[in-house]
């Protein structure tokens, strides 16, 4: 049986469908409203490239099932910020040139500005571990800090 | 000679401070890969064509046509500049095209660090022959000489005075038919506006607001979705399945069998996924691997192809003979995964007979014979379109991902999307190979070396053969293109230091545990970390500061800067000014040189480490890297590309490591395949060195092979205690400790 799901994306009310309610929102999210911030890299809740924002906090969208989501909030990479109006995070992500492959950013960005929007002035330390959980194979993290601190300064 | 010895930042800020509207441009330009596929009916793709590589259009636009593709090292913004600079055209007029078979000339793999010093430079030489022809073109139409006129983002000028004429009203109907001359004036660098600078990345943009058309968001209409089942044992058969239960799925399609690849295709990738778990597959017992522990035993009593002497210096036999002591160790280099933080994909369509693919493959053109091949097809009728995906770092998963993908698009006729799973990407992308070095040396009274011993224990794969079989082909039994054993040795292995009685003898195995593909700097990374440690264990030995005993053998002046610059930025100080820290947290630091492959890039490299004597853990602190690879194209993109090297080769220093059991690999996913993360992740500081009227040098490796050396000595300054094994986990880090203080 098809369960529809209402919630809210990048700040639009929209329908999900799911023939099987345990399907995780990222396949949702890519699948029938062609987003693409997120991407799949484990389906583990190992690696962070999923992550989307449920209520403002970063979420893993590869572990969590689309029944779950009913009425919440979500905002993805494409709802954070454009080009024409960038969020501070994507903004310092371009500035400090902190990508190699970029399949890793989106969770890179997602997880800093959620981290961000409840932490003011981190110490890198700080920072280093609110993005433990974030992996990249390319070795960008010394960008990616430098980014972070970055936005972080701009957004204090 | 310019010395850039802190980032460029601030050239880089200030450019952006103005390029605003450059980088929102890009963004907005960043073309749907659709557009490749219209096709000028006439376009050549020969190698020695300047049409090969470069059109330009009525409206001004320049398009370069790129065999090197994009593997997140900027490459393609690097090209786009060399393409720019030589044209004397403005970088936002160049859009870039790669690696389509139908499209873009052969430049071979985009590998072993020669997108920039093969690729870049025949582009370079493509561009200089099309600006010349130009100029004498404007010449005859303004009826002045030609060495009058100057170039200004396409537009023609003579100094004299008098008309203007553009690129576009000069290229006409004619287009840029001609052959590359390889002696074309070259642009002098000294007039460089955009090689040299730190041009932003185009790509970044697109790929920071979730608009980037990653291989993995690429669609195309009535796609189907599928998931591979894979054996279960490395070499098992498919004695029968049963997709009772993936029919009460919805969406589900079918099953595709071809000998042992398994697929399930649906119209939705979450009921492909569902499908993939609901099959019932049995599999042959099959328990080939050797045992894990025994591993470097393994590969040292493996079948030898032959034995080959790759350096020579000297007379070794009589150096030992001169010598008073021996020293010898024995190092070995773990079997690691590519690891891509993005599981292969492609997207495949079998139609009348042709196939198209798109594909994240390092090697359109490869992959073109190889699918031609493995379908029998001609190779016409296969087209390879690049489509980026996650980062590689050599041939990952991605050319079997698109080889399953193209033999299920066969199958069932519609276009399929393939994306791998976790664990497919872990357990099936081929391996970097595990390596086994011996050393032994000679030194006399004097501490002078007599003698040096090197041999090394490595798969000739793919060194004598030039690539690895398709997945599929393997596992649905279908033709495999054979690679001829390539004539040339390998070159480029060996010590950089100048020796009187030196030999390296490689020992090329005929197998390997399992599929192997190397990852980045391939057996540069294995021989420099053996070269680099035992060259500090004869420092120790004959108490000689590590920097001394490189300077003191180091005949290459270039070489001998590198050290200096880098003596400087690290603040080295001779080995023993300091006493060894006593307690629990013993900190302590390591040099290595290298020049790479013997014929090019220097890099040499400080490491900082913490090593805790009670849990046997190694924290590396810092890097520091002295760099020269010659004329540098873009500052950041460089500094970008060592970063990467230097955090990456970290990780597998002291993390990585595959785990298997006699049947298959056990390391599936991030849990069991742990990688370096944040809180362990090291400062790097960088010195370039800049040589503008040098040829430019490949960046994307070098300074990989340096790391683990460099951990290595660093740790032993820490501790007194060698670790010889990458990686270097805690365990072996504790038993070195053991050893280190007898009794
Ligand atoms: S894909 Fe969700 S955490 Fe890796
Ligand atoms: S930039 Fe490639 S995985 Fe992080």
């Amino acid at each position: 049986m098809t369960t529809t799901i209402k919630l809210t994306v990048n700040g639009k009310a929209v329908v999900l469908k799911a023939d099987d309610p345990s399907m995780p929102l990222l396949y949702a999210l890519r699948d029938q409203l062609g987003l693409r911030g997120m991407h799949f890299g484990c389906g583990l809740a190992q690696c962070g490239a999923c992550t989307v924002h449920y209520y403002g906090e970063a979420l893993r969208s590869c572990v969590m099932p689309v029944s779950a989501v009913a009425d919440a909030e979500i905002v993805t990479l494409e709802g954070l910020g454009t080009a024409e109006k960038p969020h501070p995070v994507q903004q310092a992500f371009i500035d400090e040139q902190a990508a190699q492959c970029g399949y890793c950013i989106n969770g890179m960005i997602m997880q800093a500005a959620a981290f961000l929007a409840t932490t003011k002035r981190p110490t890198e330390d700080q920072v280093r571990q609110a993005l433990a959980g974030n992996l990249c194979k390319c070795g960008t993290h010394v960008r990616i800090l430098r980014a972070v601190m970055r936005a972080a300064e701009k957004m204090a | 000679m310019t010395a850039l010895t802190t980032h460029t930042l601030l050239s880089r800020r200030a450019l952006l401070a103005q390029g605003g509207a450059l980088v929102v441009t890009f963004a907005l330009t960043s073309r749907p890969i659709h557009a490749q596929t219209a096709r000028p009916a006439d376009k050549t793709v020969a190698i020695d064509e300047v049409a090969g590589f470069i059109a330009i259009d009525a409206t001004g636009k320049v398009t370069i046509y790129s065999g090197k593709v994009e593997l997140g090292t900027g490459a393609t913004t690097a090209i786009a500049q060399i393409a720019a600079e030589e044209l004397s055209v403005a970088l936002d007029r160049v859009a870039m095209i790669q690696g389509d078979t139908q499209l873009t000339p052969n430049q071979g793999p985009t590998y072993a660090s020669l997108s920039i010093q093969d690729g870049g430079m025949q582009i370079r030489r493509a561009a200089a022959t099309a600006r010349e022809a130009l100029l004498q073109r404007a010449a005859d139409k303004l009826k002045v000489a030609k060495d009058t006129l100057t170039v200004q983002d396409g537009v023609v000028t003579s100094r004299a005075g008098g008309d203007k004429i553009s690129y576009v009203q000069l290229v006409g109907e004619q287009q840029l038919a001609m052959k590359i001359d390889p002696a074309a004036t070259l642009k002098d660098p000294k007039d460089y506006t955009i090689v040299g600078t730190s041009v932003p990345r185009r790509d970044i943009p697109a790929k920071i607001f979730g608009t980037f058309n990653f291989v993995q968001d690429h669609k195309l209409p009535g796609m189907l979705h599928a998931r591979v089942v894979h054996p279960a044992g490395v070499r098992s058969t498919l004695q029968s399945f049963d997709d009772t239960a993936c029919r009460k799925i919805k969406g589900y399609v079918r099953a595709v069998r071809k000998g042992n690849l398994l697929a399930v295709v649906a119209t939705n990738e979450w009921a492909a996924i569902t499908a993939s778990k609901a099959i019932v597959a049995s599999w042959s017992d099959w328990a080939g691997l050797p045992v894990e522990s025994q591993l470097y035993e393994y590969v040292r009593s493996s079948k030898v192809d032959r034995n080959e002497v790759l350096q020579t210096a000297g007379d070794t036999a009589a150096g030992f003979k001169q010598g008073k002591r021996t020293l010898q160790a024995t190092y070995d280099f773990a079997m690691q995964t590519h690891g891509s933080i993005g599981p292969s994909c492609a997207v495949a369509d079998f139609k009348d007979g042709r196939l198209t693919v798109w594909t994240p493959s390092q090697a359109s053109h490869l992959l073109q014979v190889q699918l031609a091949t493995m379908l029998s097809l001609k190779p016409e009728s296969v087209r390879c379109i690049f489509v980026e995906g996650a980062g590689c770092y050599g041939r990952n998963g991605a050319d079997d991902c698109t080889s399953e993908a193209a033999v299920i698009a066969r199958e069932i006729g519609k276009p399929v999307r393939l994306q791998w799973m976790r664990q497919d990407e872990h357990g099936w992308d081929p391996k970097g190979p595990p390596v086994v070095l011996d050393y032994r040396a000679s030194i006399d009274d004097q501490g002078q070396i007599t003698a040096w011993e090197s041999d090394m224990f490595m798969p000739e794969q793919p060194f004598k053969r030039s690539g690895v079989t398709l997945l599929a082909a393997v596992l649905a039994g279908l033709p495999k293109m054979p690679f001829p054993g390539s004539a040339t040795p390998h070159s480029g292995l060996g010590i950089p230091y100048a020796l009187p009685n030196n030999k390296l003898t490689v020992h090329w195995l005929l197998d390997t545990p399992l599929p192997s593909a190397w990852i980045r700097a391939p057996g540069n990374t294995q021989n420099t970390f053996g070269n680099e440690t035992f060259l500090d264990e004869i420092a120790a030995a004959t108490g000689v500061d590590p920097f001394e005993i490189r300077v003191r053998h180091l005949k290459d002046s270039r070489g001998l800067e590198v050290l200096e610059r880098l003596r400087a930025l690290a603040k080295w100080e001779p080995r023993g000014s300091r006493p060894r820290d006593a307690g629990a947290i013993a900190r302590g630091r390591g040099v290595t040189y290298s020049k790479y492959e013997s014929v090019r890039t220097y890099v040499a490299v400080v490491a900082d480490v913490t090593v805790d004597r009670t849990t046997g853990r190694v924290k590396v602190d810092r890097v520091f890297v002295a760099h020269d690879c010659g004329q540098i194209i873009n500052p950041d993109g460089l500094h970008n590309q060592i970063e990467g090297n230097v955090v990456q080769t970290v990780s597998r220093s002291v993390v990585e490591k595959v785990t298997f059991s006699r049947s298959a690999v056990t390391s599936l996913n991030w849990g069991s395949y742990p990688i370096l993360t944040f809180p362990n992740v090291p400062e790097v500081v960088i010195d370039l060195i800049d040589r503008p009227n040098e040829v430019p040098w490949g960046v994307g490796e070098p300074t990989t092979s340096l790391i683990p050396s460099a951990i290595a000595n660093a740790v032993y300054d820490a501790t007194g205690a060698w670790v010889r094994s990458v990686p270097f986990r805690p365990a072996q880090v504790l038993a070195a400790l053991k050893l280190s203080k007898p009794g």
